[in-house]
């Protein structure tokens, strides 16, 4: 038993070993990957999606899924940006899009619990609603015409202590869920409700309030991931965010959380985020081609599940 | 005949079997005992060949063997029945006896059902059972489902059947049934390994008995010729003194009340009273509604109808929240799949129903946790190697002690025990009474439910009997015995 804690350290660590050998085999086919240009570069398009794949962690320690993230991003996007052309105040419209955000994914939740609907089932309906909505709400063209907010401005391109403020939102992200999965009861009941919900709810946990919170909070997650990306674009897509929920269940599982439920952690998923953000950055660095670039993601994650496998078989 | 000698085994340096010898006649039924992590389930998996040996022989019939597979010890007949029984349930009864040796046109692969399934008749009317070979098989009874495995196990030629808790989920009536089968089987030369904890059944039906203790053989008995306090002290190396511990205890006023409490479907007009300070007894076959009566007081059930009191004021259990709330603990029946989160550590298991006492404002305090995990492994003597260790890796008394802590950690006024000591060896099984008679002691309402009978006579100090849904009987400590409970749990009908 005494090898029982060092077991789970070395799969833990697996994923950040594969990323520091992914940054030195990268750093060494083109060197001008270590630039701080190209880092920061590279931070900030993981920032948008670790951001959504902090919120699809909690999900899946739960045992769901959601499918919807994209789409969520997509209208909140809009509406944001709509808001914004009509004059609203900035800070005022961040706040109704992170509010709308959460309404969205708190419907994913109440369809799956109250509705005892499945996870794939109910938030693969809202992604094509959520995303069916964008277009009828754009009519299907960007918004581009956003006026100009420099303090909306500052949330996709600007710098805060000569950092880009995308970074630094998904680092103070990071910490806060970081805190609140480790440090807080409703942590303790994500796990649990994901490792066993027949036992948590025989022990006095309201396992379908934590699972609507749960959705919530990926939903405001995809929201807050929305206003950096049409900060930074100063336009929002109606087909913005799409297959963003493939990228995120990728870097969760890429960071060793298990797809049933109960089991992983939330600093597997910025390090899955962070190998996914490199190896694009990389590829285009070295000059693969796009296509080829689909097929070398998708062998990284088999590899990375494979040999997860491996060690817990 | 299987002889087995100088048997050892180490996982990673970990001793677990040392110089251990096992003998298996023809046509006899052999109990191996030993409390849980004794070695009796690793020796069985070196008889059937899942493991390997480090050490020792293993004879078959005269002749050495080496078995590097278990398709190795099935060529000689050797076939082992799992406690959790190999039935796919969507399968028919057919598909299952024939599962992985499917009776083919040639090499086709293309089937023949209808042959298959007249053999399935053939083989269950032979161990007494008809049933359409076309039924799925989730939908019998799991005693039946334990005799499609023993068919199963014959069909293919099986001359040595390990059995490994094969009661645990039966009926008495099933346990009758079973019994009955395996001696027939042995009639005809077939040689069983009874692995259980449960003492009766032992005495009544195997011939003789091996008993192992930390990875050692302590040594081998006719049944005829030892009793139960011989074994008890072979198995746990010391007197264990009286099997069920007195109690001390003041019995007070009414705790809790149930008036004509009704769940449609599943019972009528169930009415009792607990007291403080008494142990109240629930017996009752298998499937008689116990679990669900205890399920719907603790608010994990909807009552159709009915009331439930609490010193005398009239509550409403709408969740097991509301229970809680109300200091009712549940100790549930299947800790796997009720009681723990077993990726869990012990630590997080215990503290889950506690987290409001762990925590303020929703941030969990490390030291208080902390503190109320290391008191009550301590107290219950859960037996680990820390607090971060798994639940997983427990044994079953241990894992059984947790739930008990995790419900402790409430500190409830009333405490629901759901079978609290199955599946647990029979040193565990003493310190749960144990600490089930001190909870009495100081004033805990405790209802017990249980299909030891043995167990509810020893503890209880009154019983309620139940039969498919409805309370038929109540019995007292003075006129509490095996026959008297079976009649009111059969309704009435004379058990032999």
């Amino acid at each position: 038993m005494s090898n029982y804690k060092s077991k789970e350290l070395v799969s833990k660590l697996g994923p950040l070993f594969g990323l520091i050998l992914l940054i030195i085999i990268v750093s060494i086919l083109n060197p001008s990957f270590l630039s701080i240009a190209n880092i920061f570069n590279v931070l900030r398009q993981v920032s948008i999606s670790a951001i959504i794949a902090f919120g699809m962690t909690f999900v899946i320690l739960t045992g769901g899924i959601d499918l919807s993230v994209g789409s969520t991003l997509a209208l909140t996007g809009a509406i944001a940006a709509s808001l914004l052309s009509s004059g609203m105040d900035p800070f005022l419209t961040i706040g109704i899009s992170l509010i709308i955000g959460l309404i969205l994914g708190a419907i994913n939740g109440v369809i799956i619990t109250k509705g005892k609907v499945a996870p794939f089932i109910a938030t693969l309906a809202t992604m094509t609603i959520y995303r069916g909505l964008t277009l009828v709400f754009t009519d299907g063209r960007p918004i581009s015409d956003l006026g100009n907010h420099y303090s909306f401005q500052l949330f996709g391109k600007g710098y805060f202590l000569g950092f880009p403020v995308p970074v630094v939102t998904m680092v103070i992200a990071f910490i806060v869920l970081y805190f609140i999965l480790q440090k807080t009861t409703f942590g303790r009941r994500v796990y649990a409700v994901g490792g066993n919900e027949e036992a948590a709810k025989l022990s006095g946990i309201n396992t379908d309030r934590v699972k609507i919170a749960v959705y919530a909070i990926t939903g405001l997650l995809a929201s807050l991931a929305a206003l950096i990306l049409t900060s930074r674009l100063n336009s929002a897509q109606p087909t913005a965010g799409q297959s963003y929920e493939l990228d995120a269940i990728a870097a969760v599982v890429l960071g060793g959380t298990s797809l049933n439920g109960g089991k992983g952690w939330i600093i597997g998923t910025l390090i899955g985020a962070l190998i996914i953000g490199v190896l694009n950055n990389g590829m285009n660095l070295i000059g693969v081609s796009s296509f080829w670039q689909q097929v070398v993601k998708g062998i990284v994650i088999l590899i990375a599940v494979l040999m997860d496998r491996k060690k817990t078989a | 005949m299987i002889q087995m000698s100088g048997i050892s085994k180490a996982f990673n340096g970990n001793v677990v079997l040392e110089n251990v010898q096992f003998e298996l006649a023809k046509g006899e039924i052999h109990a191996l005992m030993g409390e849980n992590g004794a070695g009796k389930s690793t020796m069985m998996k070196i008889l059937s060949g899942i493991y390997t040996k480090d050490a020792g022989e293993i004879m078959v019939d005269g002749e050495t063997v080496q078995f590097k597979s278990p398709k190795d010890a099935e060529k000689l007949g050797i076939v082992v029945i799992h406690q959790e029984l190999n039935m796919l349930p969507d399968l028919t009864v057919a598909q299952n006896l024939f599962l992985g040796k499917e009776l083919t046109y040639g090499k086709t692969g293309i089937l023949k059902t209808r042959q298959m399934e007249k053999e399935a008749i053939k083989l269950l009317s032979k161990l007494g059972l008809t049933i359409n070979p076309r039924t799925r098989t989730g939908d019998l009874s799991v005693g039946k489902q334990q005799i499609i495995e023993i068919a199963k196990a014959i069909a293919s030629d099986a001359k040595y059947i390990v059995m490994d808790e094969p009661t645990a989920a039966l009926t008495d009536r099933e346990i009758e049934t079973l019994f009955k089968t395996v001696n027939e089987l042995k009639a005809k030369g077939i040689s069983f390994v009874y692995i259980s904890h449960r003492m009766e059944e032992i005495f009544a039906i195997c011939d003789r008995i091996t008993i192992l203790r930390d990875g050692q053989y302590v040594g081998v008995r006719n049944i005829p010729e030892t009793n139960f306090d011989e074994i008890v002290a072979m198995m746990v190396g010391r007197e264990l003194g009286e099997r069920f511990p007195e109690r001390n205890c003041k019995i007070g006023e009414t705790k809790l009340e149930v008036r004509n409490l009704t769940v449609n479907g599943l019972f009528q007009d169930i009415s009792f009273k607990l007291k403080k300070g008494e142990v109240l007894g629930v017996a009752g076959l298998m499937g008689s509604g116990r679990t669900e009566v205890a399920q719907t007081i603790f608010g994990y059930r909807k009552l159709s109808n009915g009331e439930i009191f609490i010193d005398g004021k009239k509550i409403n259990v709408k969740s097991p929240i509301d229970a809680m709330k109300h200091g009712i603990g549940f100790v549930t029946e299947d800790r796997k799949t009720e009681g723990l989160v077993l990726d869990f550590s012990i630590k997080d298991n215990i503290s889950l129903a506690n987290l409001e006492k762990c925590s303020s404002s929703g941030i969990m305090k490390k030291e208080h946790e902390n503190s109320m995990v290391a008191k009550y492994i301590k107290d219950l003597k859960i037996r680990t190697s820390g607090p971060e260790q798994s639940a997983k890796s427990l044994s079953g008394g241990n894992q059984q002690k947790v739930v008990i802590a995790k419900w402790l950690g409430t500190e409830p006024e009333i405490l629901i025990l759901d079978e609290p000591t199955r599946g647990v060896d029979i040193g565990a099984k003493k310190e749960i009474y144990h600490i089930i008679n001190q909870l009495a002691e100081s004033g805990v309402a405790i209802l017990m439910i249980s299909s030891e009978l043995p167990e509810v006579i020893g503890m209880a100090d009154r019983v309620i009997v139940m039969q498919e849904g409805k309370l038929t009987g109540e019995v007292n400590k003075e006129h509490m015995t095996q026959e008297v409970i079976m009649q009111y749990a059969t309704g009435g009908e004379q058990v032999v």
